[in-house]
């Protein structure tokens, strides 16, 4: 009997290992031939850990399981779930990027091969670097890291420019608050972000790749790096990529908890073993990138959707989505929610679908205030724009981001001034200090916004002027940004920024 | 190696060495040299930074600046366990900023402080990309998902004993 249970570290970290363990004990006891597989998590985390068993009617679900339900799932009388795949949540997802992740052993190649994996990276060795980059630019992949630049046209920069050597360097520092894709599919389908990085490496003739991991996330280093030298074994990195005649390696390194480095050029400085400070732009990486050599800096998910793009073809991709946003996004539903997790799906769904069609609400009961769409930099959204459908330019209109695709939802509880002053302190605390809006701008915001909570109304004109500065100011996005956060929530919010003076004054 | 002194003295020159030896050929070596620092003497001591400027020929200056630069490097060592808890706006939004002031309150600690006794030391972590579960914890490198003070407790005593 084969029993899958996840070791996605939001599965462990609601007791996974523990289950595991204690299914391998009960099945010793018993005697019974028990074959248990550590998948990735299907990303309905509220199942969590989700088990799955195949008794030749297809994989059904059990979840959340505890050790103390063992007994009673392998008797046969635990309460099922139902086939998992048939569940709402996971039926009306359209999964690409993620379709193996959950489903496979994240670590047996032949699993992978089995679901479609090295179907793209063989076909992209027998097309030639142009034709890559002109398949990557037909998919109409937009980086998935928050900032949406088109990945073809980054890959076409890289290709035409001159350099000894060049890189592809996978950002994997997943900092934003209420995101966790880039952590799920490097746990649950590591194979998957190695063959994108590869396919990256023949279009634009790179050599070497890195994959900059957040210290974060142990879990995810660990499989990463045992990933990367079963790739190797394979022959899938080395010397001589599946036969291609080009040579590319992958290193993972691990960063030491700078937020900062998120941003593209403090994560090239912090590669090259520097103090993580943002470099001003231009010049691109992709001309002068990591040791000033010509560099793709792309985020783990747009590396991991470029197999399923060459294995399907740019044509099947592109025909999902919304205007310019092309393909499918993997959206994350967190915070105060009562099905948190992992839901990919064309653009195009409104924040209203995402919230209460598919997250069911908060997990409190109590309604919904306020949602955080894009992480710490990301606006707030009040309920009357939940109509607003997710896409990049939508989101632009409306005033906000889709950064990462984090979603997260607040109940009434929340006090919005309190999370512009978090915004600001977040900013204080992780700003690189290369740049003063920035660096003064987020110590003096904190210090306004805490002017306006003891009821100084004058402050608050100050507070919208300091955003200004910080917005047209800042060198990157985290000073550049902070103002989303603390701005949406002083104007939609106005009531918990209108504080009394103390009676005694 | 039995013969190493007490722990309060600094680590030898040569181990030190040792570790850089294995990193110093890597590209960019000077991150995977002080986390392989850390993790084997549980902090980057001071005087491995004359040291490493002088095997990646940079000045004690720049190797002092990347240490200082980073949240996750120590220049003294932590408690026996580390206990992070996520402050970030998911789990706040479950009720986080409630669970640090009680923990903190507890244990009579500040963030980063370290007990008397040296058993736990308490930091902020922004976001362990556990936003469906929170509010997130990570006690060394073991994470916990939806946590409450008692269960914060039930860890700590793990910890202690």
């Amino acid at each position: 009997m084969k029993i899958w249970v996840p070791l996605d570290s939001a599965a462990k970290a609601l007791g996974a290992d523990a289950v595991a363990a204690a299914i391998a004990r009960e099945a010793a006891t018993r005697g019974i031939e028990v074959e248990i597989v550590r998948n990735g998590s299907r990303g309905m985390i509220w199942l969590e850990p989700l088990v799955e068993i195949d008794r030749g009617r297809g994989r059904e679900g059990f979840g959340p399981v505890t050790p103390a339900d063992v007994s009673a799932l392998l008797d046969g009388t635990l309460d099922s779930l139902g086939l998992v795949e048939d569940l709402p949540f996971f039926a009306r997802q359209t999964r690409l990027t993620f379709a193996r992740c959950g489903v496979i052993d994240p670590l047996r190649l032949s699993d992978y091969e089995t679901y479609g994996g090295l179907v793209g990276l063989r076909r992209a060795i027998a097309m030639g670097e142009a034709a890559i980059v002109e398949e990557v630019k037909a998919s109409g992949l937009r980086g998935r890291g928050g900032a949406g630049f088109p990945t073809g046209i980054k890959w076409d920069t890289v290709r035409k420019a001159e350099g000894d050597r060049k890189y592809i360097v996978c950002n994997a520092d997943e900092g934003d608050s209420g995101t966790f894709a880039d952590r799920m599919i490097m746990e649950g389908d590591p194979f998957s972000l190695i063959e994108g990085m590869a396919i990256a490496a023949l279009g634009v003739g790179a050599s070497k790749g890195f994959v900059y991991l957040r210290s974060e996330y142990p879990d995810a280093i660990r499989v990463m790096n045992d990933a990367v030298s079963i790739a190797r074994e394979a022959d899938i990195l080395g010397p001589d990529v599946l036969g291609s005649g080009q040579a590319f390696d992958i290193e993972v390194r691990v960063g030491a908890g700078a937020y900062v480095c998120g941003e593209e050029t403090s994560l090239l400085n912090s590669l090259e073993g520097r103090r993580g400070v943002v470099r001003a732009k231009p010049p691109l990486p992709a001309i002068e990138g990591l040791f000033g050599m010509p560099t793709v800096v792309n985020n783990v998910i747009s590396l991991a959707t470029v197999p399923v793009i060459f294995e399907k073809g740019a044509q099947h991709y592109a025909d999902f989505g919304l205007g310019r946003s092309r393909g499918t996004i993997p959206i994350q539903i967190a915070g105060n929610v009562q099905f948190g997790g992992l839901f990919e799906t064309a653009f195009g769904l409104t924040l209203a679908e995402i919230v209460q069609g598919i997250g069911g609400g908060t997990s409190s009961g109590r309604p919904v205030k306020a949602v955080q769409v894009g992480g710490p930099l990301g606006a707030y959204f009040a309920p009357d724009q939940f109509d607003t459908p997710f896409g990049y330019e939508e989101f632009d209109g409306a005033g906000g981001l889709i950064g990462h695709a984090g979603v997260v939802v607040f109940d009434d509880g929340i006090d919005m001034l309190s999370m512009a002053r978090f915004a600001m302190e977040f900013c204080a605390i992780e700003s690189c200090g290369k740049c003063t809006p920035c660096r003064i701008g987020a110590v003096r915001g904190v210090e306004t916004i805490d002017r306006i909570a003891e009821g100084d109304a004058a402050a608050i004109p100050l507070l919208t002027d300091l955003c200004e500065t910080m917005k047209d100011g800042s060198l990157c996005a985290l000073g550049g940004f902070t103002p989303y956060p603390v701005l949406s929530a002083l104007t939609r919010f106005p009531d918990d920024f209108a504080r009394q003076k103390e009676a005694a004054e | 190696m039995s013969a190493r002194p007490e722990t309060a003295c600094p680590p030898p020159e040569a181990e030190i060495l040792e570790v850089i030896e294995v990193h110093k050929s890597l590209e960019g070596p000077l991150l995977p040299i002080l986390h392989a620092l850390q993790e084997v003497f549980g902090h980057v001591p001071d005087a491995a930074q004359p040291l490493i400027a002088e095997a990646l020929n940079i000045t004690t200056a720049e190797v002092h600046g990347v240490v200082s630069f980073y949240h996750d490097f120590r220049r003294a060592p932590a408690g026996q366990r580390v206990l992070r808890i996520c402050r970030a706006e998911a789990c706040q939004s479950v009720g986080a900023n409630a669970l640090s002031e009680a923990v903190l309150a507890k244990l009579g600690l500040e963030w980063g402080d370290t007990t008397p006794d040296g058993a736990i030391t308490v930091e902020p972590v922004y976001c362990l990309g556990l936003c469906a579960c929170g509010p997130a914890a990570m006690i060394d490198g073991q994470v916990v998902g939806r946590v409450d003070a008692a269960r914060i407790d039930a860890l700590l005593a793990q910890a202690r004993a």
